[in-house]
């Protein structure tokens, strides 16, 4: 049990962390949310006692870190991969560790094996990478057989088959009734682990909640209708938006409606004689629902690059190339904004005639609600509704 | 419940080798019917909880010094000055030379050198960890720090005076042996006092490195301190009025006081020695009054 109460701290002028107060739980895997810069990592040293909060305090099974008496045994911490001298070998390392906490020898060799290490365990950790620093870093916070864990950043550099051990160790670390406190940015995998979710933005508590609460409150479920054509898809419009839902079109033609529910949809294109050829309902993912949370509160945000006066007058003819989309586009993501998207991603060609009615919706698979669509967003053109209707319209007219 | 109970599923892999199976094989070591005694709110580890005390922060930091190369790297140059130099010199002595000094006064040259070595080693003991980040990993296993500074301050002087005594005393043996007919003053007091004055040197630049935390900051500081009180008399001697001044630093510099050690025109270093470790001392209180406060 991790418990803050007004933790506060202040680098000169800067606010890092403002009157923050949370309690972690044993026996859940909870994640702490939050954009670059927001404090995350200076809210996890003061809980390790590494930095002296300016005011408030925070407790670790109702002691502060630095008057546990053998804090390894009850809290383990990876906080930074490279924290290692890197000329030690990771056995010397985790050795030295193990000493200083009166652990047998015997465990270090155990926890080796447990992260895979045991191959390299003699070799100088200068040579590790990145992944193999993250391991280390694990092996010495599971070195205590802690009650307590905590991970910065567990699955940076690692790869798929550590990505997916160190989730089901997350999993299991907290089902044998540990609390477990999980910092990432990496919102499928968030969304994969974690029950319970912190998030904050600027230093301050933005939500404290469940998983499947946060993303019900940060993101609108819509429905996906698909119409045969532009005629019978302006009379749905005209029906639904008189009923009330708020309608959008999607970039290959079909529908994105919000406020009204799947049966009432069905419902009034029935009564507007309108064949539907897809309803579906769509739940917003984690990252979804995490970006429309943090957008007021994000630091850092990238710009696209102008390369002004830098550029190769192009030779006639050519086009310029496509943006990437969702490059240097603040919120892309979660709620399209009318105004957003632009031209370059409208799709000239409409879907149906290609791939079948059922062909290519943009939104993830609805299978697994919490599945991110982070990977397959870029490759579907961004759900930029923004196109206006006439330009949508056009290649299906001619059709 | 710290001790595991009698009937604890069993501790893990307790004879055969310490090759654990591989790494999908689930962190948690206790079997799953380890399970219902602390319900799901809390977990106890079958490994016993025993108390931490300076003890086990000395066996750390004999562990850390032994494992990395910078120890072994700045030893071996401190022998090989001390002891080549050392037997350099005498070889090109006489038996008259040690008619009233000690048998370990060829040392003295490798020594000036030397100490610099052992400085290099005392600052890296501390602020290596600070420049790798090792600092957080070692003060979130101990938030004692107080514990692990002084562990670190005893085992630097252990393995600095036992390898620095080692060195004077095979230059004293060689010499010894060398131009045995002299007769010579007793030696084996230089040897002691000889090895505490470098080690406490770099006890000092151990101190100066965990306030400073920055590795070429600390060695630049302790080079200055050991060098600049070593020229400045020069300069000092020019006005008068500073000539009190100047006489002072010009018997208490590291390099005079090393001199001293041996018997080269004083009292045995004593009062060098009692400087030092005064400078020391004070050195190690700064260290100890800012490591509990700063951020790290």
């Amino acid at each position: 049990m991790i418990e803050a109460v007004g933790l506060t701290k202040r680098y000169g002028a800067k606010t890092a962390v403002h009157n923050l107060s949370f309690q972690v739980r044993p026996g859940t895997v909870t994640g702490f949310l939050g954009p670059n810069g927001s404090g995350k990592s200076t809210t996890m040293r003061m809980i390790l006692g590494l930095d002296n909060p300016t005011s408030g305090h925070v407790t670790i099974g109702g002691h502060p870190y630095r008057k546990l008496p053998n804090a390894p045994r009850q809290v383990g911490a990876l906080l930074d991969a490279k924290a290692v001298h890197g000329g030690r070998s990771a056995r010397s390392h985790l050795l030295c560790l193990a000493q200083l906490s009166g652990i047998p020898e015997r465990r270090v060799d155990e926890v080796l094996g447990v992260v895979g290490l045991q191959d390299v365990a003699r070799k100088r950790s200068k040579g590790f990478s990145l992944g193999m620093g993250q391991r280390l870093g694990i092996a010495a916070a599971l070195l205590g057989d802690p009650q307590v864990l905590l991970f910065d950043e567990p699955v940076n550099g690692l790869d798929p088959e550590g990505i997916l051990w160190v989730r089901n160790l997350m999993k299991s670390l907290a089902a044998e009734g540990r609390t477990v406190f999980v910092s990432s940015h990496l919102m499928s995998e968030m969304a994969l682990t974690a029950e319970h979710l912190i998030v904050i933005g600027r230093g301050q508590l933005l939500a404290d909640m469940s998983v499947r609460d946060f993303i019900a409150a940060n993101s609108a479920d819509f429905a996906r209708a698909r119409t045969p054509d532009a005629e019978q898809r302006e009379k749905l419009t005209a029906a639904l938006t008189e009923a009330g839902g708020q309608v959008l079109p999607e970039p290959d033609g079909a529908l994105r409606v919000t406020g009204l529910p799947l049966p009432r949809i069905s419902d009034l294109a029935h009564e507007a004689d309108v064949r539907l050829w897809e309803l579906s309902p769509h739940q917003a993912s984690l990252e979804e629902a995490y970006m429309r949370m943090t957008q007021a509160a994000v630091d850092y945000r990238s710009t696209t690059d102008q390369r002004e006066g830098l550029m190769q007058p192009l030779p006639p003819g050519v086009q310029p190339p496509m943006p990437v989309p969702g490059q240097g586009q603040p919120g892309w993501y979660a709620p399209p904004p009318p105004q957003q998207g632009g031209q370059p991603f409208a799709m000239p060609q409409p879907m149906p005639q290609a791939t079948g009615p059922y062909g290519a919706p943009a939104a993830p698979s609805p299978g697994n609600p919490y599945a991110a669509p982070a990977p397959a967003e870029p490759a579907t053109p961004a759900p930029a509704p923004a196109p206006a209707p006439a330009d949508l319209t056009k290649p299906e007219d001619a059709r | 419940m710290s001790t595991p109970q009698p009937s604890a599923p069993q501790p893990p892999a307790p004879q055969h080798a310490p090759q654990p199976p591989a790494p999908q094989h689930a962190p948690q070591q206790p079997a799953p019917h380890w399970q219902p005694a602390p319900g799901p709110s809390s977990y106890t580890s079958p490994i016993p909880v025993v108390r931490t005390h300076l003890g086990h922060a000395i066996a750390s930091e004999w562990t850390k010094i032994r494992s990395v190369r910078s120890t072994m790297w700045t030893l071996g140059v401190f022998l090989l000055l001390v002891v080549g130099i050392g037997f350099l010199v005498a070889l090109q002595t006489t038996d008259l030379d040690y008619r009233d000094t000690p048998y370990t006064i060829p040392a003295l040259f490798g020594l000036i050198l030397g100490q610099i070595c052992l400085i290099t080693l005392g600052v890296l003991v501390v602020s290596s960890e600070y420049g790798t980040g090792m600092i957080r990993t070692t003060f979130t296993a101990s938030p004692q720090r107080h514990r692990v500074l002084a562990a670190k301050l005893i085992i630097f002087f252990a393995v600095a005076f036992v390898v620095s005594a080692l060195a004077i005393g095979v230059v004293g043996l060689f010499s010894a042996g060398l131009h045995s007919g002299a007769g010579g003053a007793p030696w084996g007091g230089t040897v002691v006092i000889g090895a505490l004055y470098v080690s406490l040197l770099g006890v000092l630049a151990l101190a100066v490195g965990s306030m400073l935390r920055h590795s070429a900051g600390a060695i630049t500081t302790m080079l200055g301190v050991v060098l600049v009180p070593a020229i400045l008399p020069a300069f000092l001697l020019i006005s008068e009025s500073l000539r009190p001044v100047a006489e002072k630093v010009l018997e208490y510099n590291a390099i005079n006081s090393l001199a001293a050690v041996f018997d080269v025109g004083g009292d045995g270093g004593g009062r060098q020695l009692a400087v030092l470790a005064v400078i020391t001392a004070a050195a190690i209180a700064g260290a100890f009054a800012l490591l509990d406060r700063r951020d790290v």
